[in-house]
């Protein structure tokens, strides 16, 4: 797509085609002729282990909702049925809830190549909203999905969420009654979740879509962050790309299997095993782990509105992020402050994670000692996460000093003495 | 110098200080270690734990605790206590069908409108000890007594507490701890206060292959079968979860060696 395309049908029926639906020139021009910046190391990967997450979760959750019964009555006795006398049901439940959370390691890893690296800047800047647009898509569906067994967790979990919107002024309370359908998490509720659950997925492969055609419009960023000047800094993506791809899939894959064959219920909640009970509060209402950050910067604020408007205000931070960072350089590589912040970032994220899990008043193992409770922690961390966006990246852009980058792609590759050796040319001929 | 080893001296010592308080904080017990056999990537259940956890549970607990999701034919599907390998439908299973004809269940209406009793079948569910919760609470002093289909999955390292507090009724209770009449202590259980009463004894019930039926090896037992019936595919998931580890390992060193060849012209 950047650049003429290098498509050539051969037969006579693709000629044809060529003519009237160049679908197949599409296909070669994206995925196997499309030039990709040589250097690329494994993190980018992601994207490719992202689609074949998508995929997976869309095909279990189209067999599983064969035999899922959308009801409060029935919903926890159908998941167990799947998971006792339906056909490798167990697998497809296995694989499904614990697909949700690999979607998330994948995604997380994925959006923090993009800020290390900067890809969000121009001319990268719809791309990286296409994907905040999914992350917060993929978070719907997480949250709509955890809801569907009626465990003790999803019920509460839901009630603990929808309750959120009645903190928005005059219209809170409509908002949540229209939300469940009712007037309190009910069986309308469990339904509309059940219909919205079903449809976000298909929302995503669309958004999906458009994300990668922004990707190929300007082609990929790469770890030096340098634009790609000649052909020489390109490799075609097949089978380069396609092969470093497949094998980082496959080892994602082993991860992936880990949790589905030997500890299923790791990373789920023992609670939701119990049939939800609007009279028995959990002792301990802790969303998925993919969500906890979240949930620790919504307790952060003693009011109510005010958490709900800083939870969604960090999702919300990203869609400007890429008008915020006033550096020149992309690259973390090239940005010697630059890297210490977005460490302390990525440290801050796991940190609010781990507040998440805790209660507020607990105390902070060792740091304890020191009068600091999760709630602080918290507090503390949350500061650092918006202070991370809205003070540090367009302040430190106007002050660092950039380290000295190579003057392209290819030279960062092949260091200066053996320039021209080894020109994709001689590959693009095989 | 010296000023610092002060204060990193006093440092650990009010940690020292500061850790057991936090620790003696908690309210009850953690959960005894416990080894079993299906644990690890092979673990398996074994036959004879699981068929004298069944007996277990169908002489003491099934009085007080149904498995709603559970069938008797489960008793003799693969990976189940009563599988056997000429008898692939577990309909057909003597052994299973013994256990069921025991039961009586309701079963009907009849041509005439009317509901009949009949001995039950393995198709049909494990009988539930009360027709509705209110009649389970009535009977147990207000507490509804948990359903065990998938008890192990429900409960936090579930194994291991559902054995502890099955053994964990030897405790004096603390002194600002009022136990009422119908309650009993029991430090595992969150709050400490549960109204099952304890329930194992030494040789409450005499297992037929000569197994001492000691406290110990019945809460054994018990926990094995209950962990079978939260998860009954067990065995088949490990099975089916090393074939494709196989498969995926052997795929990703083909992978990387096709990655290295490809890669081989090219720096980067």
């Amino acid at each position: 797509m950047s650049g003429p395309s290098t498509y050539e049908p051969k037969t006579g029926f693709t000629r044809w085609l060529d003519k009237r639906l160049p679908i197949a020139r599409l296909g070669w021009d994206s995925f196997v002729d499309f030039p990709t910046p040589r250097n690329l190391n494994y993190w980018w990967t992601f994207g490719g282990i992202l689609a074949v997450c998508l995929m997976i979760q869309i095909l279990t959750g189209i067999v599983l909702a064969m035999h899922y019964v959308p009801h409060i009555d029935y919903s926890c006795a159908s998941v167990e049925r799947i998971d006792r006398d339906v056909n490798f049901g167990w697998l497809l439940r296995n694989s499904h809830a614990n697909g949700a959370s690999m979607f998330f390691l994948a995604v997380y890893l994925h959006m923090l190549r993009g800020l290390y690296y900067g890809s969000y800047k121009a001319p990268r800047e719809l791309l990286w909203i296409l994907g905040v647009v999914i992350y917060l898509l993929m978070m719907a569906a997480a949250f709509l999905g955890y809801v569907l067994p009626w465990g003790q967790m999803s019920f509460w979990g839901a009630m603990v969420i929808t309750n959120l919107f009645g903190a928005l002024p005059v219209v809170g309370t409509p908002v949540t009654e229209w939300l469940w359908g009712g007037f309190s998490v009910g069986n309308a509720t469990l339904n509309r979740f059940f219909s919205l659950h079903y449809l976000i997925p298909f929302l995503i492969a669309g958004v999906v879509g458009l994300h990668i055609w922004a990707l190929h419009v300007p082609g990929n960023n790469n770890p030096t962050g340098l634009t790609v000047k000649t052909g020489a800094d390109t490799l075609p993506f097949h089978p380069y790309y396609t092969v470093k791809d497949g094998f980082a899939i496959v080892v994602f894959l082993i991860i992936f299997a880990f949790f589905v064959f030997y500890w299923p219920d790791a990373l789920g909640h023992a609670d939701n095993y119990v049939e939800a009970d609007a009279l028995v509060t959990p002792a301990h209402i802790v969303p998925e782990w993919y969500l906890l950050p979240f949930y620790a910067i919504l307790r952060a604020v003693p009011d109510k509105l005010g958490g709900v408007i800083l939870m969604f205000g960090a999702i919300g931070v990203l869609f400007i992020l890429p008008w915020l960072d006033t550096s020149r350089v992309r690259s973390m590589r090239y940005r010697p402050m630059g890297r210490w912040f977005f460490l302390f970032f990525v440290i801050a994220c796991l940190g609010l994670g781990w507040v998440g899990a805790e209660l507020p008043d607990n105390k902070v193992p060792v740091l304890g000692v020191l009068g600091l409770d999760f709630l602080w922690m918290g507090r503390i961390l949350t500061l650092y996460y918006f202070g991370y966006f809205l003070v540090v990246l367009p302040l430190l852009g106007l002050v660092e000093k950039p380290a000295e980058r190579p003057a392209s792609i290819e030279r960062s590759v092949l260091g200066k003495d053996t320039f021209g050796a080894a020109a994709p040319v001689a590959a693009l001929a095989e | 110098m010296k000023i610092i080893q002060r204060l990193l001296v006093a440092a650990v010592g009010v940690l020292a200080l500061a850790v057991p308080t936090a620790w003696a904080a908690g309210e009850y017990y953690k959960p005894n270690k416990h080894v079993w056999s299906w644990e690890g990537p092979f673990g398996t259940y074994d036959r004879g734990e699981l068929q004298r956890g069944f007996l277990v549970y169908q002489q003491v607990c099934s009085a007080c605790h149904g498995m709603e999701q559970l069938h008797l034919r489960n008793l003799g599907e693969q990976g189940g206590p009563f599988y056997l390998a000429e008898y692939p439908n577990a309909n057909d299973n003597p052994i299973v069908r013994a256990i069921a004809a025991e039961y009586i269940v309701e079963d009907g209406p009849d041509e005439f409108g009317d509901m009949f009793e009949r001995p039950g079948r393995p198709s049909d569910r494990f009988p539930y000890p009360y027709a509705n919760q209110a009649q389970g609470r009535a009977a147990n002093g207000g507490a509804y007594p948990p359903d065990f289909s998938v008890i192990v999955k429900a409960r936090k390292q579930g194994p291991e507490y559902i054995r502890s507090l099955l053994l964990g009724y030897d405790y004096e209770p603390p002194d600002d701890l009022e136990v009422r009449p119908g309650n009993y202590y029991n430090p595992y259980f969150p709050g400490g206060l549960l109204a099952m009463a304890p329930q194992l004894q030494d040789d409450l019930i005499e297992y037929p292959d000569g197994a001492p039926a000691t406290r110990e090896q019945m809460a054994h037992d018990v926990v094995t079968f209950l962990a079978w019936a939260s998860e009954p595919h067990m065995e088949a998931r490990k099975r089916m979860g090393l074939m494709v580890m196989i498969y995926l390992l052997a795929l990703a060193g083909l992978l990387y060696a096709a990655y290295r060849q490809v890669w081989s012209n090219v720096k980067h």
